[in-house]
């Protein structure tokens, strides 16, 4: 099956009821049959309410309605519910990194940073709003939060988990099989609760471990004069202060990471794709694309220098 | 039927034939409802009820525009209509003016407006102060509401998780307005409390015993008792939030030792016993109706009631399913999981045993008929998507999305709105004698229907697919576009039913006044004959149906054959039952109408207000008001009442007023006393909680006092208690005000010991949560100390001017209460600060 198109998705970019993973598989499963003993409990409930406005001749037995129906009845469906849900329950992922590859993913008003550690130096490697993983394997996820209480929440994968300051939580995803998955935080966290999304890009082992190599890379130099020009105007605007771009500025912590913001599908936490147009759009005015987000906008940029920067950003693959 | 003729009536009836000339007429004059602009005075439940059921109506509607507004943004994607900043103060407002301005004041305004009606009594026990939590509400409420013109409602969501709200993230006034606002519900809550407890428990017609009450009356005590014990945690984590932003106390802030799940728990712990009392009401309402509709007697009436006391004790134990994504243990969130579950029993229940009901009757298809009915079927949908959701591994799928906000408005609209349009249309009848329009009843009603399930089943699916709470926009690719848009056009369907309901009220309420009969034929009090002062004479219950039992009942009533036909002190009264078998025990006298109220509320609202914005002495110039007004208000009651002794029945002498714990300002300040107990209960959670979260305790840097100051302030507490014991045994001699100024002395001494053992510890409340959680424990004794030192001065201004005696004495039995209540919390808090940490070792 090939991956859901990102700017399509046709409604299972981000679903439930489209599970991809070991974890939401299990609770589709659940669902379905939530759906349809609900349904069932609700059409015979509803008939019997039908069958009460007419008239009868024989009283309902009080004993028989409220004992039967109101206690027996839902005392026979919920406790069979709890037993089959908890039972169901211990098939899901455990929570734990033994095992398994472990990111560390941060919520910040309004993006998530996501680190990995690198294979070959054991330094750490900073993105973000994309998590790539490898299909078949669980993943940890250990989350914590910056600032204020967000969630962490990638449907078709598994259940959401919330980021809280001050405590650890953490979340094992497991893809069954390779696709673009969205995820978006869902607990109310400001302004712009709504275009705080990320991208799970789930690939083979060995697209994984390539994709991994190539984001442990500084980044890639100015190949052209006008490439020079936007690395010249990343300093020149003092981008560095809140973003870093490795081998050319670091230590910039407060924006996200900029070494691979060219391979990644999107900025601005999901709001926009990336592309030369989108970022020197963002860079102009990014209070103009995402009101409240802490970017201030360019100062003072002339439109030639502009588009410099934009294509070295776009360059940075 | 044909009304019996006075020779056909029992000649057993308390009163006989024929009346006293004029006695009736000083009823009438001791009731009457001023007129024009005096209409406001007014403290009588009718005038307050139909005050309070407007306001909250008000609200509904103000509440349901923004709804309105925020589906316009969501009905496509990508849409700029509303800003990200004014679309989550949209929100905000929406659900915050919904469960706070309209829900629950809406349910406490139809008991004030019915329950004494059904209970037979002339008013409820505290009138004064039913007007002063109306007044509180309708302006404290009005004035919230306005701070959205002025881009300064809160925008934090109904239940302002911190650290978002603290003021890192929210340093604008809009989350002290949200906590302002809720002030005032909290006040108008807790009074509605206090009068439905004592009003169900001690003034029901005689003869009404706990098993002829109706179940309306059960269901509201049940909301009652909940709202004292669920109230405290709000009451105190709103109080927390609010010293951590004006005082930078730190509970909430992990850097600190602060804690933002503290918040959560607090908050659901009032938060989920709040969604059954909004329910509770609507379930006690259909109740009352399904046997008339059906023309036939509740099947299982009892297992009904205990399902009602039953929820009361589940909605405690639920709180923490509002939790489960933020990583409780895995037995903790079973339990939960489990309780979440059963609590459908209880529910299911009440569902059956009204199916059972209109099975055997014959049910008539009218409009309040229409609403039970969409009331059932979209409560049980709503019901049973709350089962999926307590399955713990299916709500970490569907928390915070659509799917909730589906099945919340199922609960809620289900089983609240549509039962209390119902009302509406059921009771309409007692306010002016017009039914509203059949036929633009049964419009109003489909298209509600309608509306309600278009704009929200959709959005069950909605959520499946992903689309998260509170979000002003959303992608276009992300397959929510159609039923987004469905679920906008069903909304406005829904406000068009909701529109043309009000134009039909609007239209009835304007037609001439006449007698309303009982139009439905309904077995229960409140359709018996009823002007401002209730019944004529108070009736005799004989049966759980009366009016369907006691045929004549209606014309012995307005003969003035019952109980108290007339006014005995040529004021306001209503009899005094006991709480179990409703026989008299005494005259109860009532306040009449006064402005005090309306003063001391005006002065309440503008004082906070003032506060928020940071208006000093122009707030506590209104605060002075407000206190002034109460002092004033109270000062006119606990009066020696003309008689001591009053005839209400031809061989029926009762005593006037009673004495400690047989009368009703005693339970008032009891359940203050309970409710002020919670609070400092919750107080002593957060330094529970904050002290568990520390490796060492007390954290580096802190220190606790020594015992010796703790002890010495523990002996000066249990002195001001023993003086107290005195002074109330010297009553009517002069050296009760000394005894009560020495308790007042040794009282505050022994807080500022308190306060001089914590200060020479060096405590530091912004320095740390746990410090800040023993600041917390330490404002809420002195707060206490404030109010003796308020009312001690009060007590001794009584006595000099000669209105403490024997027979007015309730002003000091309550004062007492309060005064030992705040020996106990104050040695209760100081144990605790200094055994917690000990245990921790």
């Amino acid at each position: 099956m090939s991956p859901p198109d990102v700017t399509t998705g046709g409604g299972k970019l981000q679903s439930v009821l489209h599970p991809a993973g070991w974890d939401a598989v299990i609770i589709s499963h659940l669902s379905w049959v939530l759906f349809g003993a609900g349904t069932l409990i609700f059409v015979a409930v509803m008939a019997l309410l039908v069958l009460s406005l007419r008239r009868h001749g024989r009283p309902a037995r009080a004993m028989l309605w409220i004992g039967g129906g109101g206690i027996a009845f839902p005392v026979i469906v919920l406790t069979a519910l709890l037993a089959w849900s908890t039972w169901r329950s211990t098939d899901l992922a455990p929570q734990t990194s033994r095992g398994a590859l472990t990111i560390s993913v941060t919520a910040k008003m309004w993006w998530w940073e996501v680190r990995y550690q690198d294979p070959a130096t054991g330094r750490e490697i900073f993105t973000a709003n994309e998590i790539h993983i490898p299909v078949g394997r669980p993943v940890y996820i250990g989350l914590n939060s910056a600032d204020v209480i967000h969630s962490f929440w990638v449907p078709a994968l598994s259940g959401k988990r919330d980021t809280i300051p001050g405590r650890v939580n953490g979340l094992t995803l497991r893809a069954d099989k390779p696709g673009i998955y969205r995820g978006q935080c869902a607990e109310y966290c400001g302004a712009q609760h709504a275009r705080m999304a990320m991208y799970v890009v789930a690939s083979t082992q060995q697209e994984f471990d390539a994709w991994l190599k190539r984001q442990a890379a500084p980044a890639a130099p100015p190949s052209s004069s006008m490439l020079e020009q936007g690395r010249t105007a990343f300093l020149a605007q003092r981008c560095q202060f809140c973003h870093t771009i490795r081998g050319v500025a670091e230590g910039g912590r407060l924006g996200p990471d900029l070494t691979h913001v060219g391979s990644r599908m999107h900025i601005g936490a999901g709001t926009l794709r990336t592309h030369r147009g989108t970022l020197g759009g963002w860079v102009a005015d990014p209070q103009a694309i995402k009101p409240g987000v802490f970017m201030p906008a360019a100062q003072d940029i002339d439109g030639p220098t502009l588009r410099a920067l934009a294509a070295y950003l776009e360059h940075l693959k | 039927m044909t009304p019996p003729t006075p020779a056909s009536l029992p000649d057993s009836l308390p009163n006989s034939l024929p009346r006293p000339e004029g006695e009736f007429e000083r009823l009438d004059a001791a009731w009457v409802t001023p007129t024009g602009w005096r209409f406001f005075k007014s403290v009588n439940n009718t005038s307050i009820g139909l005050l309070y059921i407007g306001t909250a109506l008000l609200f509904f509607i103000l509440a349901g525009i923004l709804a309105l507004l925020m589906r316009v943004q969501l009905a496509v994607p990508e849409n700029d209509l509303l800003s990200p900043g004014t679309y989550n103060q949209v929100f905000t407002m929406h659900g915050t003016v919904m469960m706070f301005l309209f829900a629950i004041p809406i349910v406490e305004a139809i008991a004030v407006y019915l329950l004494p009606n059904m209970l037979g009594a002339r008013d409820l026990p505290f009138p004064r102060l039913s007007a002063y939590a109306y007044w509180a509400y309708a302006f404290g409420g009005l004035a919230f509401f306005c701070t959205l013109f002025v881009g300064l409602a809160p925008d934090g969501g109904w239940f302002m998780y911190p650290p978002l709200t603290g003021n890192k993230y929210s340093p604008g006034l809009n989350s002290d307005f949200w906590l302002l606002g809720i002030g005032f519900i909290e006040i108008s809550a807790i009074a509605g409390a206090v009068e439905l407890i004592v009003g169900i428990l001690f003034t029901r017609a005689p003869g009404m015993t706990l098993q002829r009450m109706p179940v309306y009356a059960w269901a509201m005590l049940a909301v009652a008792v909940m709202i004292v014990f669920a109230f405290p945690a709000v009451i105190a984590c709103t109080a927390l939030l609010e010293l951590e932003r004006a005082f930078d106390w730190p509970f909430f802030i992990p850097e600190r030792g602060g804690d933002p799940i503290l918040w959560q728990h607090l908050f659901w712990f009032f938060g989920h016993p709040e969604v059954y009392i909004i329910f509770l009401p609507a379930a006690g309402i259909v109740s009352t109706m399904i046997p008339t509709i059906a023309g036939t007697r509740l099947v299982g009436r009892r297992a009904i009631i205990v399902a009602l006391v039953g929820v009361t004790f589940f909605s405690f134990g639920l709180w923490a399913h509002h939790m489960f994504t933020t990583g409780l243990g895995v037995l903790e969130m079973s339990f939960f999981s489990a309780a979440s579950m059963a609590v459908a029993i209880p529910t299911g229940v009440q569902v059956f045993a009204w199916l059972a009901t209109l099975w055997n009757g014959r049910v008539r298809m009218t409009t309040p008929t229409l609403f039970l009915l969409g009331f059932l079927f979209i409560f049980v949908l709503g019901g049973l998507t709350g089962v999926m959701v307590a399955v713990i591994p299916f709500d970490w799928q569907v928390h915070d999305t659509y799917f909730v906000v589906a099945h919340f408005h199922y609960v809620l609209i289900g089983g609240m709105v549509f039962p209390m349009f119902a009302a509406l249309y059921y009771w309409l009848p007692l306010v002016n004698g017009n039914q509203m329009s059949e036929t633009a009843g049964k419009w109003v009603f489909w298209l509600m229907f309608g509306g309600f399930n278009t704009a929200f089943f959709p959005m069950h699916i909605t959520g499946l697919y992903g689309m998260p709470r509170r979000v002003y926009t959303y992608d276009a690719h992300l397959g929510w576009n159609l039923l987004n848009m469905v679920s906008t056009v069903g909304a406005f369907v829904f406000a068009a039913g909701v529109l043309l309901f009000i134009v039909d009220m609007v239209r009835t309420l304007r037609r001439p006044t006449k007698d309303s009969g009982n139009p439905w034929n309904a077995p229960t009090l409140e359709w018996l004959p009823n002007d401002y002062y209730g019944n004529r004479s108070i009736p005799r219950i004989t049966s759980t149906n009366p009016l369907w039992d006691q045929p004549t009942l209606p014309q012995e009533v307005e003969n003035g054959q019952h109980y108290l036909p007339g006014t005995a002190t040529g004021g306001r009264e209503t009899i005094a039952t006991s709480p179990v078998r409703a026989e008299p025990r005494y005259l109860m006298v009532l306040p009449g109408d006064s402005w005090l109220p309306v003063i001391a509320a005006a002065g309440t609202a503008a004082f906070f207000l003032l506060l928020t914005v940071k208006l000093y002495p122009l707030a506590w110039l209104c605060g002075l008001v407000a206190v002034g007004g109460t002092v004033a208000w109270l000062w006119e009651s606990d009066r020696r009442p003309p008689i001591d002794e009053a005839r209400v029945a031809d061989d029926l002498v009762l005593p006037v007023n009673a004495r400690l714990s047989a009368s009703q300002s005693w339970w008032g300040t009891m359940i203050m006393l309970i409710v002020g107990a919670g609070v400092f209960a919750s107080f002593c959670f957060a330094y529970i909680h904050t002290s568990m979260r520390l490796e060492v305790c007390p954290p580096p840097g802190a220190a606790l006092p020594d015992p010796i100051w703790q002890l010495g302030s523990g002996g000066l507490l249990l002195a001001g208690s023993g003086l107290i014991l005195l002074a109330g045994r010297a009553v009517g001699r002069k050296r009760l005000p000394w005894l009560v100024l020495s308790a007042l002395g040794c009282t505050a001494a022994s807080f500022l010991l308190d306060l001089r053992g914590h200060g020479l510890a060096g405590l530091d409340p912004t320095s740390s949560a746990w410090a800040a959680a023993i600041g917390a424990i330490l404002s809420f004794q002195g707060l206490h100390i404030v109010v003796l030192a308020i009312a001690g001065p009060y007590l001794c201004l009584r006595a000099w001017r000669g209105h403490l005696g024997e027979r007015s004495r309730a002003t000091l039995d309550n004062v007492a209460l309060i005064w030992h209540y705040t020996t106990l919390q104050g040695i209760a808090g100081m144990a605790l600060v200094q055994i917690l940490p000990l245990l921790m070792e």
